[in-house]
């Protein structure tokens, strides 16, 4: 390609430099030179239908919107002569004769966009003394609080909804006077990136509703920090009023999550302050847990992890722990002779251990997924599971590539999926299998048989000059999930194309490198752990009965072993299995470093006071490798813990390859009837899972037993009818509901949700009967 | 010539005898001492004594938690915790003033939206406990619409007689 040509063009008499095409309003955003706007948004289309950005231009009749004007080269125009004044301050009049003067009830008051551009741009005085209009408002969700008397009709969040979402929630109907902004049916905005109209809402017609009332924004202190609930570690900024998280919004980081955030980042605060936050360390006595000084509990937590044979003592760490925690807890352990350390709870196949890569990762940059020509998700409801990364899928598509799905579920997708293979778990391996088969690829063993979707699958990923074959949260849970893993390695190599892992939690591969796995050979993984039981078990803010793949395992290694939690909420089962729970600092809470899915080390310092006497699990963990006699565990800052980690993990070298992977065979065989697992995205975390308003939203799990209409009539049950799940020893009573994204002879019951904790893994055999 | 005068004006002690004089008069003139407190001083509308907070004619609160005057208050007197009511309405959850804190300077009065903190012309209040667990010295919530329940007669009278200059 040629160099890009600039042209040279004159605002405010300044000369500035500017691409063909680029919009007037772009090039003075650059140069630092202010145009009032309401309906300009760097991220959305032109609509210029506010009028208030209008500048003169030279040789124009009229005031011309820069929001809408291309820049020629020699152009002049001038921003704030007296000609563009008068049209702003038109503008500006017309804005506020509708706009109802309720600054002082107003959430969105401090902060406001139009009190602002009012302030600068308009008079006064009103010179106008008719009535009013009024608009009723309608309530969309337990996340947006609507006050549509305020809309100024700059249709920002409608163009959010329809470019960024990709499903149009919210129109505008009438026009002039008379346009409204609502939803097109009576129900609730269902996006899970909705969030964002908060932000993108020039005016208080959409403010946050758990925020709502509860702060001004003069009194809120804002830190920058990283959010914690999925790989993308998006960039936010916390908001906090006497030392509490009042808040959470995005921060621009264009590498990263650009202006967005998801849902989960921006209202998991919420779960911070429930009342089974742990306020103070419990120590076991007398079968019953009691309060305790920190003093006693270190003291007892060093006893316990040196009193047992280092050989049965393993550690859980939670996958979004920060970096730090997972350098401490297993340099803790391995100072104490143990190699039992493991992240990957939900993980329920660890036969392909020996073959595992070195750090896995996304396998492309973020920025890179929107030139991908084909994608083949194998079990990944990437659109719920990580937001943002589905968001830069979905340009890809938007731009003529191709995404493609081998699910157990029927997921939706805010992009039509070219191609779709959707039957139960265990036909996702031959599913796979065939597309190899039809790629040339070895099929590792499994018999397959490729017809046309596998073959228009494996045709796609090969004609695609830049492709991906990604591994989502619902294959790492599968029973077969090293299979699969082999499989799309086998695919991505045959076909040219990456391979990706989407990994649970937010530091999935910090996991990885800061070594919070066991070393090949050495160590339990965490199946192992349950195989082989423990005699002391270390959780780091692991809730065991949601966290984990297989609860009813997890219960028996609790029951056998003494339990250490370092834990941010008290969930039932430690109340009921810990011997000794310290409370720790949730994220917003402590300082620490994620390593997002790309491999960029993301640190942040605490925002807020943690809650009661918690402290940063970073320095528990230090006080306890002290007491526990064990060298070098004299870290002063988060910060020396960070530099000691990178300096044991060296450069970070991100790599998916297979070394020598064995096929195995298939464990998860056709039955009668077989669960669906995987984690509704509300359920991912302790955090997310507390928070009220997110489990209100109609993606907030609704506990019931999903089947198709037509396994239900085979079953005899009802839509609504009472059944009763059976899955090993235990059993599980829920509503059925029919869901036909669900195949036959399957039923949904999903992990860490409620009633989950009954049951064992997320997938297997099972029977389900009339109640 | 000037230099003379002022000789001549000092060596007279005029400027004594005119002090002298103001004193003399004083001295016959009839006394305005108050007996406080058995009489009381006049006070303006515009008086800044305790304060109170204000009810609409049919009995809701007129705060409506939009903490101007908390963010006004120079002394950072003003405590105010907000959130939705069950109708749904703006309101306070925690409104108090510390007594200690505050200068009485009414920037609170003059920011209010919706004329509902206000001072009264109360100015003859103690408190003896200056515990802070019983917080005698904080006007809560309860206390201020007490303050503007008992006194919203002259309050009303008060505010009119202003609003012109406001």
């Amino acid at each position: 390609m040629s160099e890009q040509q600039t042209i040279t063009i004159e605002v405010d008499g300044k000369k500035l430099e500017a691409a063909p095409g680029q919009m007037l309003i772009e090039v003075t955003d650059a140069a630092g030179i202010t145009v009032p706007r309401f309906c300009y948004h760097k991220k959305l289309s032109v609509a210029a239908n506010c009028r208030m950005c209008l500048v003169e231009v030279e040789n124009a009749p009229k005031p011309l919107p820069a929001c809408a004007t291309p820049v020629a080269d020699g152009m002049k125009a001038w921003t704030c002569s007296p000609l563009a004044r008068q049209a702003q301050k038109g503008t500006m009049e017309f804005l506020l004769i509708n706009h109802p003067l309720d600054c002082p009830i107003c959430d969105q008051g401090g902060e406001c966009e139009l009190q602002d551009v009012a302030m600068g741009f308009g008079e006064g005085v009103s010179r106008f003394s008719e009535g009013k209009r009024v608009v009723a408002s309608h309530d969309i969700g337990p996340l947006i609080a609507t006050d549509m008397t305020r809309c100024i009709h700059c249709t920002r969040c409608v163009r959010f909804g329809d470019e960024i979402a990709g499903i149009r929630e919210l129109g505008a109907t009438g026009r002039g006077e008379h346009m409204k902004i609502g939803v097109y049916v009576e129900r609730s905005v269902s996006s899970e990136l909705s969030g964002n109209v908060i932000d993108l809402c020039p005016v208080g017609a959409l403010t946050s509703k758990p925020f709502r009332y509860r702060a001004r924004a003069w009194e809120l202190t804002q830190y920058d920090s990283v959010a914690a609930h999925d790989g993308v570690g998006s960039n936010i900024h916390v908001h906090v009023r006497n030392h509490q998280v009042m808040r959470v919004v995005p921060k621009d980081n264009e590498a990263v999550n650009e202006t967005w955030i998801s849902d989960r980042d921006r209202f998991s605060y919420q779960g911070l302050y429930t009342d089974d936050r742990l306020q103070k360390p419990m120590l076991r006595q007398d079968g019953q847990l009691r309060e305790v000084e920190w003093q006693q509990a270190l003291l007892e937590g060093a006893a316990l992890l040196k009193s047992v044979d280092p050989a049965r003592l393993g550690a859980l760490v939670s996958p979004s722990a920060t970096l730090e925690e997972m350098h401490l807890l297993q340099k803790l352990l391995r100072g104490l002779g143990s190699n039992n350390i493991d992240h990957r709870l939900r993980q329920t196949d660890f036969r392909g251990d020996a073959a595992n890569p070195a750090t896995p990762w996304l396998g492309q940059r973020f920025a890179d997924l929107e030139n991908n020509q084909a994608v083949l998700l194998v079990g990944s409801w990437l659109r719920k599971d990580q937001p943002l990364l589905n968001h830069r899928l979905r340009k890809s598509v938007l731009a003529g590539g191709q995404v493609m799905a081998i699910n157990p579920l029927d997921y939706d997708f805010n992009y039509s999926l070219s191609n779709k293979l959707i039957g139960a778990p265990a036909d996702m391996v031959g599913h796979l299998a065939a597309v190899a088969a039809a790629l040339g690829a070895d099929t590792a063993g499994v018999n397959a048989n490729a017809e046309a979707a596998h073959q228009a699958i494996a045709d796609a990923l090969k004609a695609a000059g830049k492709g991906l074959v990604l591994l989502g949260s619902v294959a790492q849970m599968h029973p077969d999930y090293s299979l699969l893993r082999l499989l799309a390695n086998n695919i991505a190599q045959a076909a040219h194309v990456d391979l990706g892992f989407v990994g649970e939690g937010a530091n999935s591969t910090g996991g990885w490198l800061a070594g919070a796995v066991p070393k090949a050979g050495e160590g339990l993984s965490f199946a192992g752990m349950l195989e082989q039981g423990l005699d002391a078990c270390v959780l780091l803010n692991v809730e065991p009965e949601f966290d984990t793949a297989n609860p009813a395992a997890m219960a028996g290694l609790l029951n056998a072993s003494k339990v250490l939690a370092l834990t941010t909420h008290l969930s039932p089962w430690l109340l009921e299995y810990a011997d000794l729970v310290l409370p720790v600092a949730a994220t917003p809470e402590t300082s620490g470093s994620f390593v997002n899915l790309q491999g960029d080390v993301q640190s942040f310092n605490g925002a807020a006071r943690p809650a009661g006497e918690a402290r940063p699990a970073w320095k528990v963990l230090r006080v306890l490798g002290n007491l526990a006699d064990l060298e070098a565990f004299d870290h002063e800052s988060s910060r020396d813990v960070l530099e000691e980690a990178l300096q044991s993990i060296g450069e970070i070298k991100l790599d998916n390859s297979l070394s020598n992977a064995q096929a195995v065979t298939a464990r998860l065989v056709s039955a009668d009837l077989q669960r669906i697992g995987g984690v509704p995205l509300y359920s991912v975390d302790m955090l997310a899972r507390r928070s009220g308003a997110l489990q209100h939203t109609p993606d907030g799990w609704k506990a019931g037993l999903y089947v198709c209409a037509d396994t239900a009539s085979q079953l005899g049950l009802v839509e609504g009818s009472s059944a009763v799940l059976r899955q090993g020893d235990g059993e599980l009573t829920l509503p059925l509901v029919v869901d036909d994204r669900v195949p036959g002879n399957c039923v949904w019951m999903p992990t860490g949700v409620p009633g989950s904790e009954l049951l064992g893994e997320g997938f297997g055999t099972v029977s389900l009967e009339k109640a | 010539m000037k230099t003379v005068v002022h000789y001549i004006r000092s060596l007279f002690l005029l400027e004594l005898f005119k002090g002298m004089s103001v004193t003399g008069r004083y001295l016959f003139k009839k006394k305005f001492t108050l007996n406080y407190p058995e009489q009381k001083a006049p006070v303006s509308p515009r008086f800044r004594g305790l304060h109170a907070q204000r009810r609409y004619a049919n009995g809701e609160e007129r705060c409506i938690a939009c903490k101007l005057c908390e963010a006004v208050c120079p002394a950072n007197a003003i405590t105010i915790e907000a959130e939705p009511r069950e109708d749904g309405s703006r309101r306070t959850t925690r409104y108090d003033i510390d007594l200690f804190k505050c200068i009485f300077c009414g920037f609170c009065e003059e920011s209010c939206p919706v004329d509902a903190i206000v001072e009264t012309r109360l100015y003859e209040y103690h408190f003896e406990d200056t515990d802070k667990k019983t917080g005698a010295y904080i006007m809560t919530k309860e206390k201020l619409l007490a303050m503007g329940d008992k006194y919203e007669a002259q309050l009303a009278e008060d505010l009119a007689a202003q609003a012109k200059y406001r």
